[in-house]
């Protein structure tokens, strides 16, 4: 078990100049042997994808292997030609990536991408090439493998693209398979299953993994062998069980504090107080108009009723697809609903025109997801904080004070006000956006995945701040998340959606001892690293 | 911005083209220094080949080639530029209209649009002016009439692909009005495209000007290019140089404004370099 099959020795990798930093990777080793999980963890800009991409030989232009080695099966694949490159990837080494939609040709069908490795690397015909793909796709346990082979990508769900992406990757039963990110894209009970998936298949194949993540929960469940990267340098690399409960380095240590963990932090009991926020059998469809017939119908809100109370935190927690972003939206009214009521404190504002919303709007305002979509590029961070109250008609100057004076409440420099938003990281653009949504003084604050699309560190960051607001603010905050971790850390109950309706709702702590609905518990035994973060949460625990 | 304008710098094509066009303006500028006496007087006798008395020779009238060509410089860069211009404000009021409310309003102005894409240009042109009698003037709203179809069509896709965008829900959710989202959030975001595209208007423009002139649809009163070609087209056999030199003109700054267009468009849009 110990054969070293790939060896990554003092790898730098150059960037162009005008980069945040002269190396993308710096002087990085890392040895990963046959049947074993690596893990290689790190933040957004650390440099792990472009680790992986030079192993592959793919490294976007102008961005390139300054030093260092890549022994794999005794080639050094730094110094290896396009064509040597070519005959190695796919046959000696697989590969996953993040997005399965874009990674597979939307025009040609599953099974036709798969038998297209298969006639570049083997001299199967195209009887046998049918058939192995047919037995690839039921080796990844997909239903029916056969119509499976003669779908296109479209047809299937994000679980079954990605199932037949490691089907194709594993199609020449490589020695080394590299994953980037495979699961982020994923729902959590699809992520488990595929993390299953990929840990049964490498097992019993003797592949090597070189596995790229961001989450550590992902890897605890998968990892044999942990290295974390810290701005392209390889800090810390042991066995996980080493890494994640006795962390020598100062980053690493960081990072695991930061992960959120699967408990209930002690709350004050509250009283609960009047509705702020209401909606009351809200229902959605879109329909989809067909040319010949009667075109799909999907039911996005299916007469969901749920009330938010007065300073409290209500979580809203679901997979895509299950309704909760739709619901946050017509909560805000920021999208009509086909029938029933959204009550905000005590007016019915179901049908009322945007244009007599305005009034409304004051009290309610909503945090995006995306902290790099939610803010207009072409306007300064002061004009963005400011628009709020110069609309409801406050004085550029005043409005322009409190922008100032809220950049101060969110953690951010005064000198920001005058910057553009790309200056920003993630997270900084994310307290913008709170700030902007504070900048009207609203009762009710509506989040939509607030914190997803950002560093676990900098998740934390942000939600103490949220917490932290509300507090201050005595506001109302309706949260909707994909995370459980992250509902249990903030929400005071939490309301776990589904097919466009609410399965269960209680209070957090009743909701984490004794899940009633078996969706709840499903989703919680799908939570990455849900033993480990059980375990860690007996440590803490007094 | 001013990485975009290092980004121009860099392409060497486009750095030419505003060359060439920045000594046409010089040469517009001083024509009342260079040919005072205009370029409609009998300067000489007729049909005189280039030399040294005249640079460019003298037409079948007797007037100085070189000064038509310099007066017409002017006539084509004001046509050209507002009738780009206005194409532009127009085009991109009609496709933001469109783009932001869609629904009826998006269906009618498209259908609208549709209906002048699909009349032949330089035809519609030409009705237009001579509905309206030649002038300056008709003729730049002829030509903005059949140019801004292309803007309205950028502008309404652009906005479309915005519309999603979280800023612009952000924006509803602070009670923002229609106008106030297309002006300070919209339009600004489509502003590289609108000025890449629409600087490739000012050189269709100037073609569409002198084929206008060259029918003698053009203004009668004022020298043009297009007018030059139309005088010389007779005498084509016998002296070329009426006709070439005029035409070597429209040429060059087509070509040149051609290149500054795209070099706009690499520079404001960096990513299309990377595809």
């Amino acid at each position: 078990m110990s054969d070293a099959v790939l060896d990554i020795a003092d790898l730098t990798i150059g960037l162009p100049p005008g980069a945040d930093r002269a190396s993308a990777v710096q002087g990085m080793n890392l040895v990963l042997r046959a049947g074993e999980v690596t893990c290689l963890v790190g933040e957004s800009g650390s440099g792990k994808s472009l680790a992986a991409r030079a192993v592959l030989g793919l490294l976007p232009p102008r961005v390139g292997v300054a030093a260092g080695s890549i022994m794999f099966e005794g080639q050094d694949l730094t110094k290896a030609t396009p064509a040597q490159l070519a005959k190695i990837r796919g046959a000696r080494i697989g590969m996953i990536f993040q997005e399965p939609m874009t990674a597979l040709n939307p025009l040609h069908s599953i099974g036709r991408q798969i038998e297209e490795v298969l006639s570049i690397h083997t001299p199967l015909d195209r009887k046998a090439r049918r058939d192995k793909v047919v037995a690839l796709l039921a080796d990844v346990h997909l239903p029916e493998p056969a119509r499976i082979a003669r779908s296109f990508p479209h047809q299937l769900s994000g679980g079954q693209r990605q199932r037949a992406m490691i089907a194709m990757a594993l199609a020449l039963d490589p020695k080394l398979l590299i994953a980037d990110e495979p699961t982020t894209a994923l729902d959590v009970t699809t992520q488990a299953q595929i993390l299953h998936l990929i840990h049964d298949l490498q097992r019993s194949h003797g592949t090597a993994v070189l596995f790229i993540t961001h989450d550590f929960g992902v890897v605890a469940d998968i990892a044999d062998q942990v290295a974390v990267l810290q701005r392209g340098v390889l800090v810390e690399a042991g066995p996980r069980d080493a890494v994640l409960d006795n962390p020598q380095h100062p980053y690493t240590q960081a990072l695991l504090a930061a992960v959120p963990r699967l408990v209930v932090p002690q709350r004050a009991p509250q009283q609960p107080g009047i509705v702020m926020l209401e909606s009351i059998k809200a229902r959605k469809e879109y329909r989809q108009r067909a040319l010949l017939g009667r075109g799909r119908t999907t039911v996005a809100l299916d007469g969901v009723s749920v009330a938010l109370r007065r300073g409290e935190t209500l979580g809203l927690v679901g997979e895509s697809g299950s309704g909760k972003s739709t619901l946050a939206r017509a909560m805000t009214r920021l999208l009509s609903i086909d029938s029933g009521d959204i009550v905000l404190d005590g007016d019915e504002i179901t049908r009322t025109p945007q244009r007599l919303m305005r009034p409304h709007r004051q009290k309610i305002q909503m945090i995006f997801q995306d902290p790099y979509a939610s803010l207009n590029p072409r306007q300064k961070v002061v004009d963005v904080i400011a628009e709020g109250p110069i609309i409801h008609g406050l004085p550029r100057a005043e409005a322009e004070a409190r922008a100032r004076e809220l950049l101060g409440l969110v953690g951010l420099d005064p000198s920001a006000a005058d910057r553009f938003p790309h200056e920003f990281s993630g997270g900084q653009r994310q307290r913008i956006g709170i700030a902007r949504a504070l900048a009207l003084r609203p009762q009710v604050l509506v989040a939509d995945e607030p914190v997803s699309a950002l560093d676990v560190s900098v998740q934390a960051q942000v939600l103490a701040l949220l917490a932290d607001i509300k507090a201050r603010l005595h506001l109302s905050l309706l949260f909707v998340t994909h995370d459980l971790r992250v509902a249990l850390q903030i929400c005071d109950r939490i309301a776990v959606m589904r097919q466009g309706a609410i399965v269960e709702l209680a209070d957090t702590a009743d909701i984490y001892h004794a899940p009633q609905h078996p969706y709840t518990k499903a989703l919680f035994a799908a939570v990455p690293g849900a033993a480990w973060l059980q375990k860690e949460a007996a440590h803490a625990a007094p | 911005m001013r990485a975009a304008m290092q980004r121009f710098a860099r392409n060497r094509m486009a750095v030419l083209g505003a060359l060439v066009i920045g000594g046409v303006v010089v040469l517009t500028v001083t024509a009342p220094l260079l040919y005072p006496a205009g370029a409609f007087t009998l300067a000489g006798p007729p049909l005189q080949p280039p030399g040294a008395r005249f640079l460019l020779g003298t037409d079948a009238l007797g007037r100085d080639v070189a000064a038509g060509v310099v007066q017409g410089a002017r006539t084509s860069l004001l046509i050209g530029l507002s009738a780009a211009l206005s194409a532009v404000l127009f085009g991109s009021l009609i496709g933001a209209l469109a783009g932001y409310y869609r629904g009826a309003v998006d269906i009618v102005l498209m259908r609208l649009t549709e209906f002048f894409q699909t009349i032949p240009a330089f035809l519609l042109a030409m009705l237009l002016v001579v509905i309206m009698s030649p002038s300056v003037l008709s003729v730049i709203i002829a030509i903005s009439a059949v140019s801004w179809p292309g803007i309205a069509r950028l502008v309404r896709g652009e906005f479309v692909a915005l519309g999603g965008r979280e800023f612009v829900l952000a924006s509803i959710g602070l009670g923002a009005s229609g106008p106030r989202i297309i002006f300070r959030h919209l339009l600004p975001n489509c502003v590289s495209s609108i000025i890449a595209i629409g600087s490739l208007l000012v050189a269709s423009a100037i073609l569409l000007e002198s084929g206008l002139a060259f029918l003698g649809l053009g203004d009668p009163n004022v020298m043009s290019w297009g007018l030059l070609i139309s005088a010389g087209r007779v005498t084509l056999r016998s002296a070329w140089w009426v006709c070439t030199f005029p035409g070597i003109a429209i040429l060059l700054t087509v070509l040149s404004i051609n290149l500054i267009g795209d070099g706009l468009n690499e520079a404001l849009n960096p990513r299309l370099r990377e595809r």
